[in-house]
């Protein structure tokens, strides 16, 4: 059965890190389907990679072996096999004429979302959450009139033991 | 210590016990050979193409069991080494490439002579590094060592730009390298020994089934313990020759492919298969569902990734070969509930069915009076040099005779490109093995289409007296090949026929070598006997049948027991 997994990759911030990551993909034809990538902050020089793949079991294995394998990588850690938050997050453009602003800040309000800057014509807008929640906005915004989508890739987080 | 940065790169090879490395110089590395000009410990062995080099470094890792190393310069000096780096890859080999780049200010300039080697090489290479400021220099050529050398070892690349080489760098002491993210797993889980051992000795019909992690690790000793202490009958890979004595009558010589009918009728039928340092090629398994059906199976591997990435496994051990084979003779020596006799006992039906196999398809040819047949050559080859000799190949049927006929008795005595199957191999190889062993024979086993590939190095054997011997079984054919199309493709030989070669005789003495032709089967003898007697560099042209076919052979696709037999 083929799964949707999130894979989060802590590696170290070396020139072409992120070719190894992605040569490793194509060359062995593991799919990608989104991947975000970005320093820590937490630690000098590491850099936390979150990708969601899918495939059979035994390809989610390859992937988080081979991905281990590679010299540069510290950590790999599969989070959809744990209790686990993501997010991701878009920016949307769209047409706003009077009769329609009303409309698009009421559909932005319910997904929490954000106006971020307004032209005479249009507003773009913000909003963060699991991918479902970011496609659901943006479906309901098509009809109004979109004009460009900027998305993130997911990024992911193991939730904390509820254990005292 | 500050010094050059040239002087320095020569100390770190010293301090891996570095002796001889193979080159070819070029602009992008001329300081460095300045350097190399005066060394009194490094010994440089300029070959006559840098995809040499790195074939010949490959086969003095393999016979020396140390890091092997090339020096080439940037751009064509380095993408000649593409071809010889991902053999080592494929294979396993510990190796380490300098490439001369060109200077840091002109890299991604489209410069002269500049190319992205470390881009190039990165899906081929253990790990590679591109050398931008002189401070690291120390620390990397240490780490590629230490990366190239240990876990499932490989090829490892340093790109060294033309000013890092001319800048002062800090010559510090060396220490045990530690680096976080590499830390390969050595000892086995006790826990999957015994649970291995426990298998064992439950099987009726087990195979051990060997690979070149077991030569890798110098884990001989210990695999030739566990399958004498139980009686547990041996087949290699292609990689694995040497690994258990050929002659052993535990041997059941080579499977997959062009294996023994024996061998996978064994592996096919068994019960138990314990895989130690060997990853699951397609040449080997044939149909995978049909590939050892009935076993459980045990895997010894270093790498993780090689466990059950293309058969399921039942047991997998990730450990060094050697410490996990140590640990699980001891674990059978020290419980009393392995009673070694009993074990022996029981498999005696099996081995007894594995004789009945062998004496219903022995390994064999078609023998003929007038004609030479290239496993009489490799039989006379093992026959002349007491089965003693380092056997180099180049790829096709003259590396599966090798392979089948010549009963590789000794671990890192054979040196073939098993995982990439690179024509023009083997000659530099055999160069590469002979500066290891300087006491040795070592001999080529050639096809005539392959020799032709690196036939240039001819010169360096030649420059350097190397007494490495060439046997060349020559069918006018890129016989392999020609061997599919002869059953595949209706006899439709499509660019396989080699009629117009050279004179190989002419050829070796053009060179200042020695030429030996011959024709007739009565020939062969005298030929190698002469060949063996002379201190020179020799090429022995055995003229074959020509549609001689290697045999058994499994169909690519279908399952090992469907064999074509002789
Ligand atoms: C560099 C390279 N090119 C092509 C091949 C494909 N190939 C495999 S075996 C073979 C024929 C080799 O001919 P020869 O060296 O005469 O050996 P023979 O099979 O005749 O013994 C060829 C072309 C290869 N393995 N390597
Ligand atoms: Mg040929």
């Amino acid at each position: 059965m083929k799964h949707k997994h999130t894979i989060s990759v802590l590696l170290q911030n070396k020139p072409g890190v992120l070719s190894r990551v992605t040569g490793l993909f194509s060359g062995r034809g593991f799919n990608i389907e989104s991947l975000s990538v970005s320093p820590t902050l937490q630690e000098k020089d590491v850099s936390c990679l979150t990708l969601v793949t899918s495939g059979e079991d035994a390809i989610i294995e390859q992937i988080t072996k081979q991905l281990h394998k590679l010299i540069d990588v510290i950590k790999v850690t599969d989070i959809s096999e744990k209790e686990y938050v993501e997010r991701e997050m878009a920016l949307v453009r769209v047409k706003a004429e009077p009769s329609t602003r009303a409309e698009i800040l009421r559909i932005v309000d319910i997904f929490r979302g954000r106006v971020v800057d307004v032209s005479p014509k249009s507003f773009a807008v913000e909003v963060t959450g699991t991918g479902d929640k970011v496609k659901a906005m943006i479906d309901l915004l098509r009809p109004v009139g979109i004009q460009e989508i900027i998305r993130t890739g997911t990024i992911a987080m193991t939730r904390a033991s509820k254990k005292y | 210590m500050k010094m050059r940065a040239t002087e320095a790169f020569l100390k770190c090879l010293e301090e891996q016990n570095v002796d001889t490395i193979f080159g070819f110089p070029g602009g992008a590395v001329i300081d460095l050979y300045d350097d190399l000009y005066d060394s009194k410990t490094i010994k440089h062995i300029l070959v006559r193409h840098e995809q040499a080099a790195v074939h010949a470094a490959d086969a003095f890792a393999r016979v020396r069991g140390e890091v092997g190393v090339a020096l080439v310069t940037s751009g064509p000096g380095a993408t000649n080494t593409v071809t010889g780096i991902a053999s080592a890859y494929c294979d396993s080999i510990p190796i380490v490439v300098f490439c001369g780049q060109v200077p840091t200010g002109l890299i991604g300039n489209d410069a002269f002579q500049e190319v992205d080697i470390v881009g190039i090489t990165r899906p081929c290479t253990k790990h590679n590094y591109l050398v931008k400021d002189p401070k690291e220099l120390v620390a990397t050529i240490r780490e590629a060592f230490h990366i190239a050398r240990t876990g499932r070892p490989g090829p490892v690349l340093v790109d060294l730009p033309k000013d890092v080489m001319a800048a002062k760098v800090d010559f510090t002491e060396p220490k045990p390298v530690n680096m976080r993210t590499y830390k390969p797993t050595y000892e086995p889980h006790p826990g999957q020994v015994e649970k291995a051992c426990k298998t064992i000795v439950k099987a009726k019909k087990p195979v051990l089934y060997v690979g070149g992690g077991v030569i890798a690790a110098n884990a001989w000793d210990e695999l030739t313990e566990l399958a004498r202490s139980l009686d547990i009958p041996v087949t290699m890979t292609l990689m694995g020759l040497g690994g258990f004595p050929g002659t052993d009558s535990l041997s059941m010589g080579m499977l997959g492919m062009h294996g023994t009918y024996y061998s996978n009728m064994a592996v096919a039928n068994c019960d138990v298969l314990i895989a130690v340092g060997a990853r699951f090629d397609d040449r080997v398994t044939g149909k995978i569902s049909a590939f050892a059906p009935h076993a459980k199976i045990i895997h010894i591997d270093i790498d993780p990734t090689s466990i059950s990435k293309n058969v399921k496994v039942d047991i997998p051990i990730v450990a060094d070969c050697k410490h996990a084979l140590a640990a699980m003779n001891d674990y059978i020596k020290r419980n009393d509930s392995f009673d070694t006799a009993a074990e022996k006992e029981k498999h005696v039906p099996w081995l007894e069915q594995i004789k009945v196999w062998k004496n219903e398809h022995p390994l064999g040819y078609v023998e003929e009076t007038d004609v030479i047949k290239p496993q009489f050559v490799v039989q006379k080859l093992h026959e002349l040099t007491g089965g003693d000799a380092i056997i180099t190949t180049e790829v096709g049927q003259n590396q599966m005779w090798a392979a089948q006929f010549y009963h590789f008795n000794h671990p890192r005595h054979f040196m073939t490109s098993g995982g990439l199957g690179v024509m023009g191999y083997g000659f530099p190889a055999a160069i590469g093995a002979q500066l290891a062993a300087p006491d040795k024979v070592v001999i080529d086993i050639a096809g005539d289409g392959s020799i032709q590939m690196n036939i240039q190095e001819l010169a360096t054997a030649r420059h350097n007296k190397l007494p490495v011997k060439i046997a060349i079984l020559n069918n006018s054919f890129l016989g392999m090949v020609r061997q599919w199309q002869e059953l595949f493709y209706d006899k439709k030989y499509s660019s396989t026929p080699l009629e117009t070669a050279p004179d190989f005789v002419l050829l070796a003495e053009a060179y200042g070598a020695v030429g030996l032709r011959a024709t007739k089967p009565s020939e062969v003898e005298p030929v190698i006997k002469e060949a063996l007697a002379t201190d020179n560099t020799v090429i022995m042209d055995f003229v074959i049948s020509r549609e001689e076919g290697v045999y058994p052979m499994v169909p690519a696709g279908k399952a090992t027991t469907e064999m074509l037999l002789v």
